[in-house]
């Protein structure tokens, strides 16, 4: 069935790519959003088998699906609303939309798949079409973020090739070369130490590019701020999901091995790091896009800070990155609004957005609120039961650095967002600002109730494939 | 034989170390394509003949003529001055890729493990370092782009030191190799030469935080 759906997304990709009349290339928009929806419900509807060999509609997968179905429709309306007011080109606006779908392909089928080279050529193929829509304006700037980050991706993904390789030379010690997850958990045991070290390190490294972690976050960034918002929201969240993806089911291979303390701690480094990156460059960051995306570092940094430390920790992970894609990509869905009220994405030449975009602006007020966890944000609970697992694991000085980096954070955001908000910017000429339709902050607020009402009143549902998620990692 | 070739592989990356021309990356590019050739050749012995040929082909067409006659036209068109400007001088340069080396040999020495030949790991690891190290190291992008090919050299050098077993695994790598090359190169040939006519990463600036 997969195969059916990967076949069905390529068809649509390539007449979109040929096709320039547009009530025909959005209709088929529409459609592939359909078959998205059906593939999304069909899978569920699969739960824990396997299909075509190499994909295997386990609750992790499923899940992130889901998530990813939900916000690719409203990144879908609002790609659309992008397109109407940048009068666009037929070509360019084929082009962005066939690598939009591209990307949503190739992010599901990377969620799906059982074997690390699949998930592997998965994530190349995401590299490839986001080079695609980070490219859209196709000036300096663009091209600048296209450069980094196809460069830095191109050394990510070498990196998680030799990891590959590794692990290979690892698993031909239990006499099998089988590489996926599955059987590598059912040879955990007789992997060789050394090489399942080294392979850890590469691949994990890695996947950072996708995850937004250190050392390779850099490209992320870059990417998001460079993108139009709409492919932004989806890189700030779902394609980061993906990353994550990549790096636990590894994780939990090497968890069944002696070496989960040491893995715990390459992971907990890397995030705790990326939370001090995180904090210094939003102390600093004047662009609001960037600041977003380093908001997201930081994000990453928490869970995988909740990975390391294990426990309830595992659960709250998976809570959070689910969470999060949702506050994410509704404040990046939010940002063309108020661009085309200011026309700049400098902080400091936006100001008294209530005045011009009420609603809008209480987006942005509850996205902020959200963003920092702060009660009755979704992402409250799952950052204080990662504080938690901290707590736990008698990490008292690491929890109490890390909650001092995260005021640091919120004050930083919070300064911005109310200059944004409320303080009237000297010499900013009102007369000519556009009327902002309130129809559009609409999907915004769907997604940040939905963040809240996961993480206070989670379906009973939805805890059993958390729970189903982490079931094979030691507690 | 096959040390004596991975051998000769280590002493391009010395010479490279110390390259002043641009034409001479490109040429020492094209030799380690050359090399790899004859390792594939006595190396994978065990695989089928289709699959070996498609390799070799890699190898040679792709390693040792495409990539090298593609950068040199990319000098050529965008009028890339010849001087490769390193930021350190070529002596340091000489003793960092020496200690690259040593490290990877101590490293390889402290592996206990039949499987592997050591010099395939040697080899390898060094060249991914020496890659790095030459992107880090060097102005022009152009020199970025040839420090990724020699990184995945390196690759391809370990894939082989596994490539009897597991054959699949030589064949995703030349995937990749030609994937990501095409995509880089693509960009490059495209836009990067035509929009920034003095193409020195110092112009790969403008995107930052205030």
């Amino acid at each position: 069935m997969v195969i059916i759906y990967l076949l069905g997304s390529i068809a649509v990709v390539l007449t979109l790519f040929f096709s320039r009349n547009k009530q025909f290339v959005f209709s088929l928009l529409g459609l592939f959003l359909v078959w998205q929806s059906w593939f999304t419900l069909k899978a569920s509807t699969l739960l824990g088998t396997t299909d075509s060999v190499y994909f295997t509609f386990d609750s992790l997968g499923i899940l992130l699906l889901v998530t990813l179905t939900i916000i690719a429709i409203p990144a879908a309306i609002h790609s659309y609303i992008y397109i109407e007011n940048h009068h666009e080109p037929p070509r360019s606006r084929s082009l962005y939309l066939a690598s939009m779908i591209l990307l949503i392909m190739a992010i599901t089928a990377g969620y799906l798949s059982n074997h690390i080279a699949v998930t592997w050529i998965f994530t190349e193929i995401t590299t490839l079409s986001a080079s695609a829509l980070i490219y859209h304006h196709r000036n300096k700037l663009a091209l600048e973020g296209t450069w980094k980050y196809v460069f830095i991706c191109a050394i990510s993904i070498t990196f998680i090739f030799i990891g590959i390789l590794f692990l290979s030379l690892s698993l031909q010690q239990a006499g099998s070369d089988n590489l996926s997850f599955s059987n590598l958990l059912a040879n955990s045991k007789e992997l060789n130490p050394v090489w399942l070290r080294m392979a850890f390190l590469f691949i994990f490294t890695g996947f950072t590019a996708k995850l937004g972690l250190v050392p390779m976050f850099t490209a992320g960034i870059d990417a998001k701020d460079t993108a139009p918002a709409p492919a932004g929201a989806l890189m700030a969240s779902v394609l980061m999901n993906l990353g994550f993806v990549g790096i636990f089911r590894f994780y939990v291979v090497i968890a069944n091995t002696p070496l989960l303390h040491w893995a715990q701690l390459v992971v907990g480094s890397a995030a705790f790091l990326s939370l001090f990156v995180a904090t210094v460059y939003m102390l600093k960051v004047k662009n609001i896009k960037r600041m977003f995306a380093y908001s997201g570092i930081e994000h990453m940094g928490i869970v995988m800070l909740g990975i390391a430390a294990g426990g309830i920790g595992y659960y709250a992970a998976i809570l959070h990155i689910v969470l999060h894609a949702f506050v994410k990509s509704s404040l990046f869905f939010q940002y063309n609004q108020l661009y085309r009220v200011f026309q700049s994405k400098s902080i400091t030449h936006l100001g008294n957005y209530f005045k011009y975009n009420p609603t809008g602006a209480i987006v942005l007020l509850l996205g902020f609120v959200s963003s920092a966890a702060m009660p009755p944000s979704g992402l409250f609970v799952s950052e204080f039961l990662i504080f938690k697992s901290i707590f736990d694991a008698k990490q008292i000085l690491l929890l109490v650095v890390v909650l001092l980096l995260l005021t640091m954070i919120i004050w930083a955001f919070g300064k911005n967002i109310f200059k944004v908000l409320f303080v009237p910017v000297e010499g900013f000429d009102d007369s000519q600002v556009v009327k902002i339709s309130q129809w559009e902050s609409l999907s915004q607020y769907l997604l940040l109730a939905l963040a809240v009402y996961l993480g206070l009143n989670p379906p009973p549902i939805f805890v059993q494939l958390i729970n189903d998620s982490i079931i094979l990692l030691p507690h | 034989m096959i040390h004596v070739l991975l051998i000769v592989f280590i002493i391009t990356l010395f010479y490279m170390s110390i390259a002043n021309r641009m034409m001479t990356y490109i040429n020492v590019l094209a030799f380690q394509g050359v090399l790899l050739f004859f390792v594939v050749f006595i190396q994978l012995s065990e695989i089928g003949v289709v699959n070996l040929t498609l390799i070799l082909l890699e190898t040679i067409v792709f390693k040792s003529l495409a990539v090298p006659i593609f950068l040199s036209y990319l000098l050529k068109r965008n009028n890339i001055t010849r001087e490769a400007e390193p930021f350190l001088p070529n002596f340091v340069s000489l003793v960092i890729t020496t200690s690259i080396v040593v490290v990877n040999i101590l490293i390889a020495t402290m592996i206990d493990d039949t499987h592997l030949d050591k010099i395939f790991f040697v080899v390898a690891l060094s060249t991914l370092f020496f890659g790095l190290y030459l992107i880090a190291t060097r102005r022009k992008i152009i020199t970025h782009v040839m420090g990724y090919m020699v990184i995945e050299n390196g690759v391809f050098v370990l894939s082989l030191a596994i490539g009897n077993e597991m054959p699949i695994l030589v064949n995703l790598g030349i995937m990749l190799d030609i994937f990501a090359s095409v995509l880089i190169l693509g960009i490059f040939m495209n836009k990067i030469g035509d929009v920034f006519k003095d193409v020195d990463v110092d112009q790969l600036s403008n995107l930052k935080d205030y």
